[in-house]
Order: C-alpha cells, then sequence, then structure tokens
C-alpha cells in the first residue's frame, strides 16, 4: 500500500508519516518513508512517502500507484495526483495556506478542488481539521495525528499499533493528547 | 537483536558506534547533517561540528594516525572542500579506521549542483562502498571499517539523499567493536609527504588497489542475483531499488563495494548474457568503468545524466513499456510553487530590504540568506559556493572599480570560509563590505552550532569567536555591530562603510526565529 502525505512546512507532515511507518512495522510489514528535508522550515511544500508491502524496494512512489493521498493543505493534493492509481482515496483538510505568489497577486489559488477530485474518479473525503479540534477543546498543534487517524479508517493497521507508534514517536509530553487525538479521529 | 525503523543518516552512526568509532567530526550540510546529532547519546564517542570540511578531514585523519577508528561526515560539495587532505590521505593511508561518508544530493533538493562524487573515489584511488537501504547503511558503515583497518586505505560511503532521508527498518545487535587507542608512533615515510617519500607511498596506492579489486571480488557486498533470460543489468546504490521495481526476468548485478569493481566477476556476468544494462543515478560511472573493462552494455541516453532517478526512468533505461495506466496521465489545474522563503519573522529579511532599497549589487553564497534571491526580496546576485560572495566582491572591485557592491554571508559560513578572503581584500587593498548576517546558529541545515556561538554539539559551553575583536586584530577601516531588525542603523552602517573607501565589516546580528522557538521546547 502506498500512502503519499503532503502539506506546507510546519504541518507535522514528517512526524504524521513517522508514526504510520512505525504503526506498519508494528504490524510486521516492511515499509520505506522516505521525505525530503532541508526546506522544510521555511514554508515550502512538503512531501512524505509511505510504502508499506511484505517487501518494499524503491523509497519512492511510482506514478499511478498511490492507493491513499492525505493532504494537510487544499491545494497541495493537486501536486501529487499524478502518483494516485484510479479511484485512490483523497482525504483533504480544508486549510488555506497562501504561497506568496498568490499573496503578491501573480497568480490565483486554484479553486473548484473538490469536483476536481471527483470528476477524477477519487474517493474524495474533506476533513475540516482545525475546526474539529476546536469543537472538543484539543489543541490545534495534534492536527497532523488528527488527520493521520481520519486517513487511518482506510489504512488496514490495527489501532493499538497507531496508538503504540504514537508513544514511540512524539514528545512525551504530548503522548496522552495525541492519542486521544487519534481515538477522536478513528470516529470521524 | 533488536528492530527499528531508522533514517540512512541515524543507520550510518548506529553502524559508527557498532564498529567501535572513537572520534566523529563533519560540517553540516543536507543531506548529511543527521549523522552526528544520532551520536550524542553515545558519550564514549567524540564527536564535534567542524569549522569547515577540510578541518573535519584533517581532524580525522590526526586520530586515525594515533590508531583512533575515526568517521567524517559532509555533504557532496564540502568533500569538494575536504579534497587536498583526501588526495594525500589516500597516500598516507590510515592507522586506526577512517570512513568518509559523502552524502549526494542528486536533483539538487537543497544544494548549488549535483556532482556525482562516485568519481572521488577513483581520482582518490580509495574505495567505496554504496549502500541501497538503511540495514546496508549499518552494515556497510561497519564492513568500510574493516576494510580500512585491512588495508590501511580511507573508504569512501556514498549515500544519496533518498537513502540518507528514508527510513526503513534496520535489525541490529547494539554491540560495540571496542579497540584500544594505542597513540601515536612516529613513521615520517608515512606520514610526512615530502616528495621521496610520496613518490613511495604512490607506488604503494597503487599495489593496494590491486588488493581492493581482489577484496572486491570476493566481496559479500557484491551479489548477483538469478535471472530468467539472458539479459543482465548492472547497479548499485539507491539505484538497485528502482531496478527491483522495474525489472522482471533479468539477472541482477547489485555492486555495494562499487569501487575499485570486481573485474572478473563482472566480465563472467557479462559473458553470459546477450545484452547488459548498466542502471545508475547521476553521471556514466559505472558505464565507463565497464566499457574500459572490455564490457558491452547498452549506453544510457545522455538525459539520464540529469536529476534523480526513479522506476519510470528505470522502465525507460531498460527499454521496457509503461503499464499501461502511466502512458494517460491527465493534466491537472495549476497549483502556484511553493518555493521556500526566509521566514516570517526572520530579522535578517529587513537587511536584505536595506541592501535593495540602496541599489547594491549583492554578491553571497549558501544558507538561508540564498532563499532572498527569489521575489519578493529578488536581493542576492551571485551565489556559487560557501564563502565566495566575499570574493566575488573583490573581483568586481578589480574589475570596475564604480560597482557599489556589498557580500553578505551567514555567521556559520564566514567562519568556514568567509575569513581568508576578507584577509585577502585587506592586504591587496580590495575596497570590500562585508555583512556577516548574524544569526547565532547554521540555520538552513536545522539550527547546529558553530564556533561563533558559546556551546558545543553536546551543548557544553565553550569559548565563541568574536567577530568585531577579528574585525580589529585585521585592521579593518570600520567593524560595526548592528541590530537586523534596526533599518536605519543597518542603513547608517553601510553608507559609513561606502564611504570608507576600505574593507569593513558590519555584523547584523539577531538570532534566527527557529532557534529561539526550539529553546522554548
Amino acid at each position: 500500500m502506498d500512502i503519499v502525505i503532503c502539506g506546507v512546512g510546519g504541518q507535522g507532515v514528517v512526524l504524521a508519516s513517522n508514526v504510520l511507518a512505525t504503526a506498519a512495522l508494528l504490524e510486521g510489514f516492511d515499509v520505506k518513508a522516505s521525505e525530503v528535508h532541508g526546506m522544510a522550515q521555511r514554508g515550502g511544500s512538503v512531501l512524505s512517502q509511505v510504502r508499506i508491502g511484505e517487501k518494499v524496494y524503491s523509497p519512492m512512489i511510482p506514478k499511478k500507484s498511490a492507493h491513499i493521498v492525505l493532504s494537510f493543505e487544499e491545494m497541495e493534493v493537486l501536486r501529487y495526483l499524478d502518483l494516485c492509481r484510479d479511484g485512490a482515496t483523497a482525504i483533504v483538510n480544508r486549510e488555506r495556506i497562501i504561497p506568496l505568489s498568490v499573496e503578491l497577486g501573480e497568480t490565483k489559488y486554484p479553486e473548484g478542488i473538490d469536483n476536481f477530485l471527483k470528476e477524477r474518479n477519487c474517493h474524495y473525503i474533506s476533513v475540516n481539521g482545525i475546526e474539529n479540534l476546536k469543537q472538543k477543546n484539543f489543541p490545534p498543534k495534534t492536527l497532523n495525528i488528527y488527520l493521520l487517524s481520519v486517513a487511518s479508517n482506510h489504512i488496514p493497521l490495527k489501532e493499538e499499533h497507531f496508538l503504540k507508534a504514537i508513544e514511540l514517536s512524539v514528545p512525551t509530553k504530548t503522548i496522552d493528547v495525541n492519542k486521544q487525538v487519534f481515538l477522536y479521529g478513528r470516529t470521524f | 537483536m533488536e528492530k527499528a525503523l531508522l533514517s540512512g543518516n541515524e543507520a550510518v552512526a548506529l553502524g559508527a558506534y557498532e564498529a567501535g568509532v572513537h572520534v566523529v567530526t563533519g560540517y553540516p550540510g543536507t543531506p548529511s547533517s543527521e549523522i552526528i546529532p544520532a551520536l550524542i547519546p553515545y558519550k564514549e564517542v567524540n564527536i564535534e561540528w567542524s569549522v569547515n570540511e577540510k578541518v573535519a578531514l584533517e581532524v580525522a585523519m590526526g586520530a586515525s594516525f594515533c590508531g583512533a577508528r575515526s568517521l567524517v561526515t559532509m555533504k557532496h560539495v564540502g568533500v569538494n572542500v575536504a579534497a587536498d587532505p583526501l588526495m594525500t590521505l589516500s597516500y598516507t593511508g590510515v592507522k586506526g579506521g577512517l570512513v568518509l561518508v559523502s552524502a549526494d544530493d542528486p536533483d539538487c533538493n537543497s544544494s548549488q549542483n549535483e556532482q556525482d562524487n562516485r568519481h572521488y573515489a577513483r581520482f582518490a584511488k580509495i574505495p567505496m562502498l554504496e549502500p541501497s537501504d538503511s540495514q546496508e547503511a549499518r552494515d556497510f558503515t561497519k564492513e568500510a571499517f574493516r576494510i580500512s583497518e585491512k588495508y590501511q586505505t580511507p573508504v569512501m560511503l556514498r549515500i544519496t539523499t533518498r537513502i540518507c532521508h528514508t527510513k526503513t527498518q534496520v535489525v541490529f545487535d547494539k554491540k560495540r567493536d571496542e579497540k584500544a587507542v594505542e597513540g601515536f608512533k612516529k613513521d615520517p615515510s608515512c606520514f610526512v609527504m615530502i616528495p621521496s617519500y610520496a613518490r613511495k607511498k604512490h607506488a604503494h596506492v597503487e599495489e593496494r588497489h590491486i588488493q581492493l579489486i581482489e577484496e572486491s571480488e570476493s566481496s559479500r557486498l557484491n551479489v548477483i542475483e538469478k535471472g530468467e533470460k539472458p539479459v543482465g543489468i548492472i547497479t548499485s546504490g539507491v539505484s538497485y531499488q528502482y531496478v527491483k521495481e522495474a525489472a522482471d526476468s533479468e539477472w541482477i548485478f547489485k555492486l555495494g563495494f562499487s569501487y575499485p569493481l570486481p573485474e572478473k566477476k563482472l566480465r563472467d556476468f557479462a559473458a553470459k548474457m546477450e545484452k547488459v544494462y548498466v542502471v545508475e543515478e547521476l553521471d556514466p560511472f559505472l558505464e565507463e568503468e565497464l566499457i574500459y573493462l572490455g564490457i558491452d552494455v547498452v549506453r544510457r541516453s545522455a538525459k539520464f545524466y540529469l536529476g534523480e532517478l526513479s522506476t519510470e526512468k528505470t522502465i525507460e533505461i531498460l527499454e521496457k513499456r509503461f503499464p499501461k495506466e502511466q502512458e494517460t496521465i491527465l493534466p491537472l489545474p495549476h497549483a502556484p510553487s511553493r518555493p521556500p522563503v526566509l521566514c516570517k519573522g526572520c530579522a535578517h529579511r529587513s537587511v536584505f530590504s536595506v541592501l535593495k532599497k540602496m541599489d547594491y549589487i549583492v554578491t553571497g553564497d549558501i544558507g538561508c540568506y540564498t532563499l532572498a534571491t527569489l521575489p519578493p526580496l529578488s536581493a542576492l546576485d551571485t551565489c556559487v559556493c560557501m564563502g565566495a560572495g566575499v570574493g566575488h566582491a573583490q573581483g568586481f572591485f578589480k574589475a570596475k572599480k564604480d560597482q557599489r557592491t556589498v557580500a553578505v554571508i551567514g555567521d556559520s559560513t564566514f567562519i568556514h570560509s568567509g575569513i581568508a578572503p576578507l584577509i585577502n581584500a585587506v592586504y591587496n587593498k580590495n575596497q570590500l563590505t562585508v555583512v556577516i548576517l548574524d544569526n547565532r546558529t547554521t540555520a538552513m541545515t536545522g539550527g547546529q552550532p558553530h564556533p561563533g556561538v558559546d556551546y558545543t554539539v553536546r551543548g557544553e559551553k565553550t569559548t565563541a569567536l568574536d567577530f568585531e575583536a577579528l574585525g580589529r586584530a585585521l585592521k579593518l577601516d570600520t567593524v560595526r555591530v548592528v541590530d537586523s531588525y534596526n533599518l536605519e542603523e543597518v542603513e547608517e552602517s553601510l553608507m559609513e562603510a561606502e564611504q570608507a573607501k576600505g574593507v569593513s565589516l558590519i555584523v547584523a546580528r539577531r538570532a534566527c526565529v527557529l532557534l529561539k522557538k526550539r529553546e522554548k521546547i
């Protein structure tokens, strides 16, 4: 199973992909989680590719292979649709982080992403992450674990392995809140 | 046995620990920067962030001459800086095992070029190992130390972005192969490379090379995977993974010990094949070597010399057909690009806005401030390598005296290679204004400390280099420290420097906003 997790620097994409990869490892699968560092903290696009299977070779997902794309930001999903197979599940957080070129009025933020994903035959799931967290008084910093949790409903790995992976991946002080957030996302 | 999900960089650190490494040095550079921090928990390993890659290698060499096992880490372009000692280290050889990690960056994810450092192994006549995942990164690091000590040669471990920054499963025992350090024993014919000794040592390098070919022939790192049809694929490093996706019934020759090549084994392999492909990333390094060995291989198109390899490109190199679906890819609505920018709240943005307003030519180099090249700042005019801007500005002055030029450089980069060109300006009376954008850290690579701050990689207190005192010692015409946030002060200091018509240093100081954020955590 190939999963694309994308977003913008600072949204916690890399941590979410670590949790997913660790959960897959705990379940006994081979896994590769690949991301490009370096520019991540400077507001650039961030892409993490997680590949899970009996045996995984290429660290990068070949075109038209991904089963799931989880986008932490609305338009970022567009960059990686070429990696998705027909009927892939696209989980998109309804948050817009406006790129500089749009702020400067040089280009426009793409509209109609919903329709476009449906036309592309994606199983489209829209999530209002920050709003949902606010309703339950969870801190906005847990957005990455929440979105991963929503996606986990479509990933055949055991809940206990995700929870254990959270324990192993997040700072000790935040284990409990992240676990609660994960369980909340499972009800989405 | 333990099991963990590790990046290639973490796995190299683990392998080095297990191999009994004593001394680890390096200079931060993507994608190599996480190796040294991964060794912080191991108190028995002496680690440092060195001032630059040349010094890092020289410290590691010194330790090795005393019998200590040492590891030195850098990005591909860092090896250019360390190339001077490296070429002669090949002659002196080593006592304690010495492994040089070259972390290459195909596709320039975070680099000024995508040079292929496999050429350095051939250039320096030293063995090279290329792992293809984190397990191999750990295993090959240990093997590199073994080979290094057996043949008393430095060994290059060449990794690339997708190895460094991909997490894969690693099985390990964490058993450390401890070795006592015997200390330096004088042996000028070995360590003092005067011409008469160097000539003898060169002959030794050539003999060693023959022995290393034998080692490569029998190395368990060079593996043949059986196929069904007489078509062979020769590959190494991460390229192997793409081959595994793209190949079906071909034979695969996977080179883990990729320089020098196992010549006989490769000839025998090729003799059994009707066709032999070479799958490699960037330059036709293996291809050239194989052709030199008289092996008839399918020549790769030069378009594949660029950028990162992928499964798709490998399918094309192997002259296979794409799975049907992949041929029709629908057009996507345009998503505006999101280039990295100087952080919101970064004080050094203001310095660039002043430089732009005052209409200077701005020479620069490598670091966060390279991001000032793109709009909206559009304020940087040159970037080639670490420290280059300070030299460029002097060339601008020599070429045409009325060009108003300012060189900008980061604090870590200034210490890395900005001081020598500053001395050059004083001595040669080259008019020059240097602005150190002093954010108190090596920000671009993740905030590593450097000799301008008062703590080490392990957080121990140390003596910080005083830029102002250095400027005074160099007898510069003006030395000013300003607050990067204070636009008036920055502007005034630049005017003062311009009027001085000599060599001026402005230290524009404000800590990195990310550093403050991290300190809060």
